[in-house]
Order: C-alpha cells, then sequence, then structure tokens
C-alpha cells in the first residue's frame, strides 16, 4: 500500500487552506472522493443521463445496466445472499427509518422490547423511540464502561423472550469503539430478536460479511466509503423484506396499479419508489471497487498503525484527555483538551488547515455519559499521514498556548 | 506570505485578549436568586447550554443579571461581557443593543462596529469572519430576549 499513490487519486487533498496544506481530518463526517468516483458519476451525466428501468432507449438500457451492475458490486462487497436483498435509500438514516417503520409497524406491539446501545447515532436512537411511541413498545439501552466498550453481561440480562430487536453500532463514530457484533447477533437470535447493524463508521475500515454474521438487517452511507452523498443502502434477509410492506409509494416500486387496487413489484424494487440516485448509486459501486482493489487487509493494518501513532502522541500530550479507550476501535481520536473548548479548538485549528470536528457527534447520550459538552474529534482514513498526526498536534499546542 | 499574515490577523480579531480573559475568568457567573426573569438558551449544533436570570424592577430597569452554563470562548465571554454591560439599563435599551449586535455579528467584513453604541461589546466584532461562530455570540442575546419575552410584556413606563 503506497499512501503518496492514494494520496493522488484524491483531488480535495491538494490544497492549501489559510496557507497551510489540507490536513483532513474530519473523516467520520464523511470521507474525500477519489477520482475514479468523480469520473464515473461525471460520465453518467455527461453520455448516459436517462431514467432506469422504464426507457428502451440505449440511454436509458446504459443507465439502467450500470445501476443494477453497481447493486451486485455491492451485494458482493457485503456477502449478501442475493442482489434481491439490496435496498438503495438516501443513506443509513432512511435504511433504519425504512426498518423502523416498515419491519417495526408490522411487527412491533405494545409491550415489546426493542435493544440499542448506549453509544448509538441519533439515527439508530430517534426512529426506535419514534416506534415506541406509535407502539407502546419499550427502548431499553445496553450500558457501557468508561473506555465505551459494552457491558456484555448487562446485554445478556436484557435479552429476553420480549426483545423483538437489537439495534447495534458496528463501530461507534464518537468514540472509535467496534463492537463484538458476532457473538452479540448470536445472542439475539437465541431469544428469537432480529439485529440491525448500523455499519456507517465501519464499512469503510472493516470487512463485514453479511453471510456469516447472520445479520438480519445491514444499514451504511456511500458518502463515509469514499462515495457520494445522499446514497446508501439497506440490506435485509430476503424472507423479511418479502413479509415487510412498503416504505413507500410510488413509481417503480409497482407491477400493476388500478384505482381499485396495486400489485406491488419484486425485490429490491418494491421498496424504491420514485427515481432513484442514479448518479450516487453508480458512485457507490465505484467507490466499493476502489475500497476493494486496495483490500481491507492493507486498510486495517495501515489505519492501526495510524490511531497508534496519534494515541501514543495524545497520551503524553499535556491536558489531554481521550473520550473513548475501548480496545478494539479504529481510526478515531476523539477528546477534550483542559482549558480550551472544543469548538475554539476547531476554529483554532481550521486556520493552520487541520481539519476535525468538535460537537455532539450526533450522539448526544455518548457525550452525556462522559459529562462533557462536547468533544474534539479527529478522524482518520486510508490516505492520512504521520506527518499530518503531527500537524495536528502542533496546532493543538498552539491552541493550548493561547487559552494558557 | 501574504495569506499566512492574513490568517494570523484574522484568528487574533476572533480571540482578542479580552475574550480570552472573559473564558477564563466569567463575569457575573452563576445564579441569581430571586430574579423576575429567567431563561434557557441551547446550541443544538455544538450543545452550548446558557441560563441567563434578570431582575427587573417595576421602572423596567435589569437592576441585575447573571448567567450560567457551559460554552466554548465566544458564547462564554459574550455572554460575561453581555451581563456587564446589561446591568442598569432599561429593556428598551436592551432591544436597541440586541439589534446592534446582531448587526455587528453580521455585518460586511469591511463594515467598522458602532462603538458608540455597543462600548466594549464591539471586541466581539471579529465572529463575522468566522460564519460558524455567529451563533455563539449571539446565543446569550436571544436568550434574554426570550426570557423577557415568555414573562410577557413588561410593564412599560410610559
Amino acid at each position: 500500500m503506497n499512501i503518496d499513490n492514494i494520496r493522488n487519486d484524491f483531488p480535495t487533498l491538494h490544497q492549501e487552506v489559510f496557507g497551510h496544506p489540507l490536513v483532513y481530518l474530519d473523516n467520520a463526517a464523511t470521507t474525500q472522493k477519489p477520482q475514479c468516483v468523480i469520473d464515473k458519476i461525471k460520465h453518467y451525466y455527461e453520455k448516459d443521463n436517462s431514467n432506469i428501468h422504464r426507457g428502451v432507449h440505449s440511454l436509458s438500457e446504459r443507465a439502467t445496466k450500470d445501476y443494477e451492475a453497481a447493486r451486485k458490486t455491492i451485494r458482493d462487497f457485503f456477502n449478501a445472499k442475493s442482489t434481491k436483498e439490496v435496498i438503495f435509500t438516501r443513506g443509513t438514516t432512511e435504511s433504519i427509518n425504512l426498518v423502523a417503520s416498515s419491519w417495526g409497524g408490522a411487527n412491533i406491539g405494545k409491550g415489546d422490547e426493542i435493544l440499542i446501545t448506549h453509544m448509538e447515532h441519533h439515527s439508530n436512537i430517534v426512529p426506535w423511540q419514534m416506534l415506541c411511541e406509535r407502539t407502546g413498545a419499550v427502548l431499553k439501552v445496553i450500558p457501557m464502561n468508561e473506555a465505551g466498550e459494552l457491558d456484555l453481561t448487562a446485554y445478556a440480562e436484557l435479552l429476553n423472550e420480549r426483545t423483538k430487536l437489537v439495534g447495534i453500532v458496528h463501530m461507534s463514530n464518537a468514540l472509535g469503539t467496534i463492537n463484538p457484533i458476532a457473538e452479540m447477533i448470536e445472542q439475539a437470535h437465541k431469544v428469537g430478536a432480529k439485529v440491525l447493524i448500523d455499519g456507517a463508521q465501519a464499512a469503510a475500515h472493516i470487512a463485514t460479511d453479511l453471510q456469516a454474521l447472520d445479520i438480519d438487517f445491514y444499514a451504511t452511507s456511500a458518502h463515509k466509503m469514499y462515495g457520494p452523498t445522499g446514497v446508501g443502502v439497506l440490506i435485509a434477509k430476503e424472507e423479511l423484506l418479502n413479509a415487510m410492506p412498503p416504505y413507500q409509494g410510488g413509481g417503480d416500486m409497482i407491477l400493476m396499479v388500478t384505482f381499485e387496487k396495486t400489485q406491488y413489484n419484486e425485490l429490491p424494487h418494491k421498496f424504491e419508489a420514485g427515481t432513484p440516485n442514479i448518479a450516487g448509486v453508480i458512485g457507490f459501486g465505484e467507490a466499493l471497487k476502489y475500497i476493494s482493489n486496495i483490500g481491507f487487509e492493507a486498510i486495517e493494518k495501515r489505519e492501526k498503525e495510524l490511531l497508534a501513532y496519534a494515541t501514543k502522541k495524545a497520551q503524553s500530550f499535556e491536558g489531554l484527555r481521550q473520550i473513548g479507550t475501548a480496545k478494539h476501535k479504529a481510526c478515531v481520536l476523539s477528546f477534550v483538551l483542559d482549558g480550551v473548548h472544543p469548538h475554539d479548538l476547531g476554529t483554532i485549528l481550521d486556520r493552520e488547515g487541520v481539519a476535525i470536528r468538535a460537537g455532539h457527534h450526533c450522539a448526544m447520550p455518548v457525550m452525556q455519559f462522559y459529562k462533557v459538552p462536547a468533544t474534539a474529534r479527529a478522524s482518520f482514513s486510508i490516505y492520512n499521514t504521520e506527518a499530518e498526526v503531527d500537524a495536528l498536534f502542533a496546532a493543538l499546542e498552539k491552541a493550548r498556548d493561547m487559552f494558557a | 506570505m501574504e495569506q499566512k499574515r492574513e490568517e494570523m490577523f484574522s484568528l487574533g480579531d476572533l480571540y482578542k485578549e479580552v475574550i480570552i480573559d472573559h473564558t477564563k475568568a466569567p463575569r457575573n457567573f452563576g445564579k441569581l436568586e430571586p430574579c423576575s426573569h429567567d431563561a434557557e438558551g441551547f446550541n443544538p449544533l455544538c450543545g452550548d447550554q446558557l441560563h441567563v436570570y434578570l431582575q427587573i424592577n417595576d421602572d423596567n430597569i435589569i437592576e441585575d443579571v447573571k448567567f450560567e452554563g457551559q460554552g466554548c470562548s465566544i458564547s462564554t465571554a459574550s455572554a460575561s461581557l453581555m451581563t456587564q454591560v446589561l446591568k442598569g439599563k432599561t429593556v428598551d435599551a436592551f432591544n436597541a443593543l440586541f439589534g446592534a449586535f446582531h448587526d455587528m455579528a453580521t455585518a460586511d467584513m469591511d463594515d467598522e462596529p458602532d462603538e458608540d453604541v455597543l462600548g466594549k461589546l464591539a471586541v466581539l466584532a471579529g465572529v463575522k469572519e468566522f460564519p460558524s461562530r455567529i451563533k455563539c455570540a449571539t446565543l446569550c442575546w436571544h436568550t434574554v430576549k426570550s426570557a423577557i419575552e415568555d414573562a410577557g410584556e413588561p410593564a412599560k413606563t410610559e
């Protein structure tokens, strides 16, 4: 794995911000896009732009072919059983809302329990709260420890025959914790609960084999995987999807419409009402090919190396408190600094060309757990370097001195 | 090199010494008991939380004002400076200052703040160069406004 070559694939990285080379460390919010993804989207709009699944003309046939080829790429990437299980959405949030609304509406009733973890993103909290309000089901939370690791003993005690669904974030965007989903899924299945995995943060960093893990519902977003924004996927077991009512009604999700009755289309089209984000889906497929070409073995090894380098620096940085120190974590360095609020850090670092995130990271319960209003978060990706980590800490020193 | 000077200038423009001083030692920080008006302010984007307390007398004069909460340097310093300025002012004077402060925070880069009206608050004029930080500076003002309005129309002097 040659970092220089990889960096050359990403045009955005090569620019200056306030006279400093850009150091982009906000990859947990969204990753930059490689040239091949940009070119693929450009090609669609320049050569193939047309609607899919309905035109008999050449452009529509080409667009349909590329759109469906992306579905196949995504099936292969996550090892789903069939392309019928691959539903395109606007992103992880919509994927989870689809499950909560469609599957939840049909399967969750009063007194049922939905179990989520303390480190979920708001997108895997709020849709379940809304479902509980509608149905009278109960939302329960798997606690975590100071390091930001789930309490698996408490999890085992929380699971019972009323548990209908367990929602688990594969990797926490606020802490970097990688959760032990394999054993958690196995335990959930023993009480007959279905499992939804929020893969938004993990998908670009860890290989995920849906069949091996026996995941019922899997949601992720393209834009955190070097793909475009506004497109994501729900991958769910075919038998579950078949039994679920449609989420939205409209074009493309039907076989036959009369005013008396509508016959719904087959999977996966039953859940893809309306003209989708065609260019986005095609770009998504290209992004996954880009990741596959590098390979997860190389990615995981490199990102581990870089996180270890950054963590070591963080540990010896006076006044810095790391938020999230799980044994199994990746790519995220979340912290607070004595005397300097994360927001001021964000602004001061920006003036040094260093882009980080400051805030609650859409995980307010995590902030409440650590009793901090916000954290500063540097998040890494395949194209980041040790020199960039050095630039981060040099900028942090500057910020600390300003408020000293 | 040119750009580098520009950058140094801008950052110093926001984090003036007075602002750092008010961040480290906020004035009028704490609860005011009893008080006639109070309200909470919250910036969901960054998690800043603010609670302001006012004692407004029958003549519509802000006799005392305090604040507590957690926030960044800009929101803390802004609230601290605001409490100093508002003490002894009428509600009408607050409304005028509210408008002037808002104008300053959202003004064009070249506009100079009206120091005759704003006094020491003019030190916060630098936020206009930092669009993501304008709300940090204005949060306390909006919170006082809602404290005054929520309690119903305060008695008018005239």
